[in-house]
C-alpha cells in the first residue's frame, strides 16, 4: 500500500482538473461512473496504438499478443475477486449485460412454474427487469425483501422471504441509492440451505470494498468496469464453474464455437462459450489497469478515506434543517453514497443549480423506481464519493446547496 | 448560461402556484405525461365541449420547470379552441427547438415565453416540454 496522498491521486485523473461553467469541477456522481486515471487511459491507447488485433484467431504476432493481453486481464480480474479459475470470469459489456446473461442462460432454463425469485426492494432496474421477464415467462413469482426503518435489511426479513420454493435470490451488495451494505454472506448461506442460487450485483460494492467470491460463496457476481475507474463498455460476470458449464450460451456467433456444421454447432469451452463475437480487448486491458491502480492504493486506505468523507458529508448535511437524508445514519454501515431531499426544491432543480457552481451530482429516481415508491420519495439528489474526492469539495457542495435554497424561499 | 435567465420570477411563482393543481369532476380527456429518465410525472385533465377546452387542470409531481410549464400551459389553453391549443403547443415546442425565434411569432404564448431560455440548458428541456407533449397526445387521442 502506498502512502495515501490525495493531491497526488487527484493529479492522476486528468478530468478532475477541468472547469465546468468556469468553476473547478466537483465530481460527486461516482455511483454513476468514475473518472479514469492516466494509467488506464494510457493502457487503452497503448493497446490500440501498438497491438490492436482480433484475439483468439490468426497466427500473427499482433493477434497472439492481443490474446495474451486479453487473457492476462482476465487473470487480473480472477485474482481481484479471488475466483478459483479464470474459466469463471466472463467479460461482458457491463453489469446489466451480465445480469441478462444469468437471467436468460440460468433463469429461463432452471426456473419453473411456481418457483420463487427473491429480490431486495432497493435493486437497480437492471436487477429487477430481467427477473420480471423470467418470472412472467416461466409463471414464477417475484418476491421482494423490504427494508427496516434504518433502510437496512433485517435478516428476519431474509428468513421470511427465502423459502423452500425459492430458486434464485438476486441482490446488490450495496444499494446505489441508500449506500446500504447488505449482509450478502448471511443471505447466501441461508439461500443455499434452501437450495437457491444467489446472484450478487457488485456494481456499487466491488469498486469500494474487497470482494472475495469464495468467502461470500456467491454463485454469481456481476460488476461494471467503468464504476471502478475502468473504461465504459467492459463488465464482468463471475459464475461458479459447475453452474456455467451447465448453462447454454447467451449470444451465438463467432468465438463461442467449437465446430460448426450446416445444421449443428458444438460450443467452445469456458469462458469463451459466453463471449460471442470480437471481445472488448481494449476495455479488458483498461479494466485490468484500473484494478492494478486500485490495488496499489489498497482497499484499506480507500475505505478510511471514504469513511472520512461520508462522515463529514453526513455531518454537514445534517446542519441544513431543510435536508432529509435517506439511508443508515452510521457511516460504517453504508458505502460512500448519500441520497437526500431538500424541502421545497425538487432534485432536478438542485442538480441544475449546483451544476452552475461546478458540482456534479445525480438527481432523479436513480434507476430504482420501486425503492423510491417504497420510500414515498419520487426523486432524490444523490452524492457519491470515490478515491479522489476531498473534504473541500463537500464544503463547496454545502455552500452551493445553501445557494439553491435561496431560489426557492 | 445564467440561472437568472432560467429560474425567472414568473417561472418560480408559477411553480409554486397551486391554482391549476386539482381534479376536474367532469374531465372527458385525461392524459398522463412522464419523463422516465427523471421521474417528472403529471396528469392533465381537460373538459372539451364542442371543440373548446372549457376547463383544464393537472396533478402530479416534478421539478420547478415542469410544474411551472404545466400550470402556465393550463392557464393558456383554458377557454381556447382545441385547434388553438394545438397551435399553442406547436409554437411552444418550436420555440424550445429554436425553430421560431421571432418575438412577434411567440406572442401568443404570453407568459410562457419565459421558457425560451431553457434551450440554453439542454438537460432541462424535457422538463419544460413535458406538459405540451402531453397536451398534444391528449388531443390526438380525443380526436382519434
Amino acid at each position: 500500500m502506498r502512502n495515501f496522498d490525495i493531491e497526488k491521486i487527484r493529479n492522476d485523473f486528468p478530468a478532475l482538473s477541468r472547469y465546468v461553467h468556469e468553476k473547478p469541477l466537483v465530481y460527486l456522481d461516482n455511483a454513476a461512473t468514475t473518472h479514469k486515471p492516466q494509467v488506464v487511459l494510457d493502457s487503452v491507447a497503448d493497446y490500440y496504438r501498438s497491438f490492436n488485433a482480433n484475439p483468439h484467431r490468426g497466427a500473427h504476432f499482433l493477434g497472439v499478443t492481443a490474446t495474451e493481453l486479453y487473457e492476462a486481464s482476465r487473470e487480473t480480474v480472477r485474482d481481484f475477486i479471488n475466483a478459483s479459475s479464470s474459466n469463471e470470469i466472463i467479460f461482458t459489456k457491463n453489469a446489466t449485460e451480465a445480469l441478462n446473461l444469468i437471467a436468460y442462460s440460468y433463469g429461463m432454463v432452471n426456473i419453473e412454474e411456481g418457483d420463487e425469485i427473491v429480490l431486495c426492494i432497493s435493486e437497480h432496474h437492471s436487477n429487477i427487469v430481467p427477473w420480471q421477464n423470467v418470472a412472467k415467462s416461466k409463471k414464477a413469482s417475484l418476491k421482494y425483501m423490504y427494508l427496516d426503518e434504518n433502510h437496512t435489511l433485517d435478516l428476519k426479513e431474509v428468513y421470511r422471504k427465502i423459502t423452500d420454493k425459492t430458486k434464485l435470490v438476486s441482490i446488490a451488495h450495496m444499494s446505489n441509492v441508500l449506500g446500504t451494505i447488505y449482509p450478502v454472506k448471511e443471505i447466501v448461506e441461508y439461500a443455499h440451505q434452501k437450495g437457491a442460487v444467489v446472484v450478487i450485483d457488485g456494481a456499487q460494492s466491488v469498486p469500494h470494498m474487497k470482494t472475495d467470491v469464495r468467502y461470500i460463496d456467491a454463485d454469481f457476481l456481476v460488476f461494471s468496469g467503468h464504476k471502478l475507474m475502468g473504461p465504459m463498455g467492459i463488465g464482468v460476470l463471475y459464475g461458479r464453474e459447475e453452474l456455467l458449464l451447465g448453462m447454454p450460451p447467451f449470444l451465438m456467433g463467432g468465438d463461442m464455437i467449437e465446430y460448426v456444421e450446416e445444421e449443428t454447432t458444438t460450443y467452445a469451452e469456458l469462458p469463451y462459450k459466453f463471449e460471442a463475437g470480437t471481445p472488448n480487448v481494449g476495455g479488458a486491458i483498461g479494466l485490468a489497469a484500473a484494478i492494478e491502480y486500485l490495488s496499489e492504493i489498497g482497499f484499506e486506505a480507500l475505505h478510511k478515506h471514504e469513511i472520512e468523507l461520508t462522515t463529514y458529508a453526513l455531518k454537514r448535511l445534517k446542519e441544513l434543517p431543510y435536508v432529509t437524508i435517506y439511508g443508515h445514519k452510521n457511516p460504517e454501515q453504508r458505502g460512500p453514497v448519500i441520497s437526500f431531499s431538500m424541502k421545497g426544491c425538487h432534485p432536478h432543480d438542485v442538480a441544475s443549480i449546483v451544476d452552475t457552481y461546478g458540482v456534479a451530482l445525480r438527481a432523479g429516481h436513480h434507476c430504482a423506481q420501486p425503492l423510491m415508491a417504497y420510500l414515498k420519495a419520487p426523486a432524490s439528489s444523490r452524492i457519491s464519493f470515490y478515491i479522489y474526492n476531498t473534504i473541500q469539495e463537500i464544503d463547496i457542495l454545502i455552500d452551493s446547496l445553501k445557494k439553491v435554497r435561496k431560489w426557492f424561499l | 448560461m445564467s440561472l437568472e435567465s432560467i429560474y425567472t420570477d414568473i417561472i418560480l411563482e408559477n411553480s409554486r402556484s397551486d391554482h391549476n393543481r386539482k381534479h376536474l369532476d367532469c374531465a372527458n380527456c385525461i392524459e398522463r405525461g412522464h419523463n422516465p429518465s427523471c421521474g417528472d410525472d403529471i396528469v392533465i385533465e381537460l373538459i372539451i365541449k364542442d371543440g373548446t377546452v372549457v376547463d383544464a387542470a393537472f396533478t402530479g409531481s416534478g421539478c420547478a420547470i415542469s410544474q411551472a410549464s404545466t400550470s402556465m400551459m393550463i392557464d393558456l389553453i383554458r377557454s381556447k379552441s382545441v385547434d388553438e391549443a394545438k397551435v399553442l403547443a406547436d409554437t411552444f415546442l418550436a420555440m424550445i427547438k429554436k425553430i421560431i425565434e421571432e418575438e412577434s411569432d411567440l406572442e401568443i404564448l404570453e407568459d410562457a415565453i419565459a421558457f425560451k431560455n431553457i434551450s440554453n440548458m439542454p438537460a432541462r428541456v424535457k422538463c419544460a416540454v413535458l406538459a405540451w407533449h402531453t397536451l398534444k397526445e391528449a388531443i390526438k387521442r380525443k380526436q382519434a
